[in-house]
């Protein structure tokens, strides 16, 4: 299966269809509140409308000494990344940029996300966003490591950084198979970029709604939205790096693509109501010296066994 | 054509991102001037076909940068919000070697006969890189490593203030609650 | 875009670089004018490989300045965090005292 770049006019469809699947996830995190919460599941269903609605008509809020730029630029700048994420992600047969290195331009966008939640804590000059931008800053000195040396175990066992070339070689085995361990991190390193679930503190209320304590409005949206779209982006791909693309039986690769993604992205978004948020500080320990070592010898087996092969 | 519109686009980026890494009032808004700045230059690597070597510059100087801001805000000893900074010593007479270099880089840029363009870029850099670094250029890759490798053991043992045994006692046994630190 | 324009673009981020490594005062600011030399070295090591002779081996001492960025941020931090620690200063001028 080969993977076509297609026009720079597809550009509007690949994000909104990005945002029509974030939006699904922002639904489904909808529906699981509003059963925890024992209210009706169709009003959980409506979450996304509902708080697009309420934060569209809502004021901007401005904190007194604000570094307004900077924190404008940290809220949109998650939703970007995410943008520019899956433009390198092949949508069955079509991509929108055939990136020689896809892979290194993900790791560089989820790097990106340091500056952006930063920025947006540091921003609005007020105590609890910038805790909460420092504690994600902590957090990714534990994740960040562990995420790239995932993200170079799949590279290394298609030998190429072009993510058209990591479906193809997973036509007849996927790489989630033989790399369960890479698979596992890549997932935590998505949920914790997108500072969601047990890796949320920066935006959790241990810390007023952290990052988010000062934020209205459509700065509030842009950052919610954008955390959906992260874990989005991320989901699509893992798909294609770990679960085989748009290879499978019957449906058509980008139905595959679709369906897999959703897959994943629920099972990230429902992590949520499942695990407890870990200090940014307790996880350095673990992540430095049981992870990194973990994934280090799954690139040395997956390297042994290309090696092997020829 | 396009690529000429992005190139100075780019260039007027990070040449203004560039002066303003010393011109602003802000810690933040230096350090992330700065990183403007390098990405800037990576994004024109890309146009120079350098794909691997520009997302990489990107991918290190953004995590560089948000660090650098840490420290910045860590060291400078001050209320960071917006408050006007003029840290400097020497200005004018740094102002002139500064501006001499650059007449000086200048004038070799553009007087210098640059010689035409020998040989022609592989069909796919990205593995040419790669072969060099494992083939003929090997040895950079070994030595560049051990230096790494020193810098990391080097820079913790300048920067760290107590280790483990401290922290642990000498067993490695006092599990401290929180895993954080016993004062 | 041409060879001397690249060369223009990098001399003009190396002299700013330039001048912030020499007149600021604080460790960290002189790091970030160390950073802005080096991102005007890549940019012309870049420049001189793609207009003059674009074989492999060029890109291979990129990769090597990008490391020598990585190797100063590293060791920088570290003396300056030393160097706070044992002032409370950060400032270089400050730091000639720890020859005595």
């Amino acid at each position: 299966m080969t993977v076509t770049q297609v026009s720079a006019g597809w550009v509007p469809l690949a994000a909104a269809l990005l945002l029509t699947v974030a939006t699904a996830a922002a639904a489904l995190d909808g529906v699981l509140a509003a059963r925890s919460a024992g209210r009706p599941l169709s009003g959980g269903l409506l979450t996304p409308a509902a708080e697009t609605a309420r934060l569209f008509r809502q004021r901007r809020r401005t904190t007194i000494a604000a570094d307004l730029p900077l924190q404008r630029i940290g809220g949109a700048g998650l939703l970007t990344a995410a943008l520019l994420m899956v433009v390198v992600v092949p949508f069955g047969r079509w991509t929108v940029a055939d990136m020689a290195v896809g892979v290194v331009w993900f790791n560089a966008l989820d790097v990106l996300l340091w500056a952006a939640l930063w920025l947006a804590g540091w921003g609005p000059n007020s105590v609890h966003p910038l805790v909460a931008g420092h504690r994600f800053l902590a957090q990714a000195l534990s994740y960040e490591l562990p995420l790239m040396f995932a993200l170079t175990t799949p590279a290394v066992a298609a030998g190429s950084l072009r993510l058209g070339d990591l479906v193809a070689a997973q036509a007849g085995l996927w790489f989630m198979v033989w790399m369960p361990v890479a698979f596992v991190v890549f997932c935590a390193g998505v949920v914790a970029f997108s500072a969601w679930g047990p890796f949320s503190a920066a935006l959790g209320s241990g810390a007023a709604g952290g990052v988010l304590a000062e934020s209205a409005g459509v700065d509030r949206w842009l950052v919610t939205a954008g955390r959906y779209a992260l874990l989005t982006a991320g989901s699509a791909f893992g798909v294609t790096a770990f679960l085989g693309g748009g290879h499978g039986p019957l449906l058509p690769a980008w139905l595959w693509v679709l369906v897999k993604t959703s897959l994943l992205l629920a099972v990230l978004v429902a992590l949520r109501r499942r695990l407890p948020v870990v200090r940014p500080e307790r996880l350095a320990v673990p992540a430095w010296l049981v992870v990194l070592p973990l994934v280090l010898l799954q690139l040395l087996v997956v390297s042994v066994v290309v090696v092997a092969r020829g | 054509m396009l690529s000429e519109i992005v190139f100075w686009v780019l260039a007027v980026v990070a040449i203004a991102a560039g002066v303003a890494v010393f011109r602003v009032d802000s810690m933040a808004r230096a350090t992330y001037a700065l990183a403007a700045s390098f990405v800037a230059v990576g994004l024109a690597l890309l146009l120079l076909d350098l794909q691997f070597l520009g997302v990489m510059t990107v991918l290190m100087m953004v995590m560089e940068m948000a660090i650098m801001a840490i420290y910045m805000i860590m060291f400078m000893g001050m209320n960071p919000a917006l408050m006007p900074m003029s840290m400097v010593h020497g200005k004018r007479p740094a102002l002139l070697v500064s501006i001499g270099t650059f007449v000086v880089l200048a004038a070799g840029a553009v007087l210098v006969p640059w010689p035409t363009r020998r040989g022609a870029p592989a069909a796919d850099l990205v593995t040419s890189l790669g072969e060099a670094v494992m083939h003929s250029k090997m040895l950079v890759m070994l030595t560049v490593s051990p230096v790494l490798f020193a810098t990391i053991v080097a820079a913790l043992v300048l920067a760290l203030p107590r280790g483990r045994y401290d922290r642990l006692g000498p067993e490695l046994r006092h599990r401290s609650r929180h895993g954080r630190a016993d004062r | 875009m041409t060879l001397e324009t690249v060369l223009l673009v990098a001399a003009a981020l190396f002299s700013i670089g330039l001048y912030g490594a020499i007149s600021q005062q604080v460790v960290v600011m002189v790091m970030m004018g160390l950073e802005l030399m080096l991102n005007g070295v890549v940019l012309a090591a870049a420049g001189f490989w793609w207009f003059l002779s674009p074989a492999p081996d060029g890109q291979v001492l990129l990769l090597v300045v990008l490391t020598a960025m990585t190797v100063e941020m590293a060791m920088g931090f570290a003396v300056a965090t030393l160097l706070h620690r044992s002032k409370q200063s950060d400032m270089t001028d400050m730091a000639t005292d720890l020859a005595q």
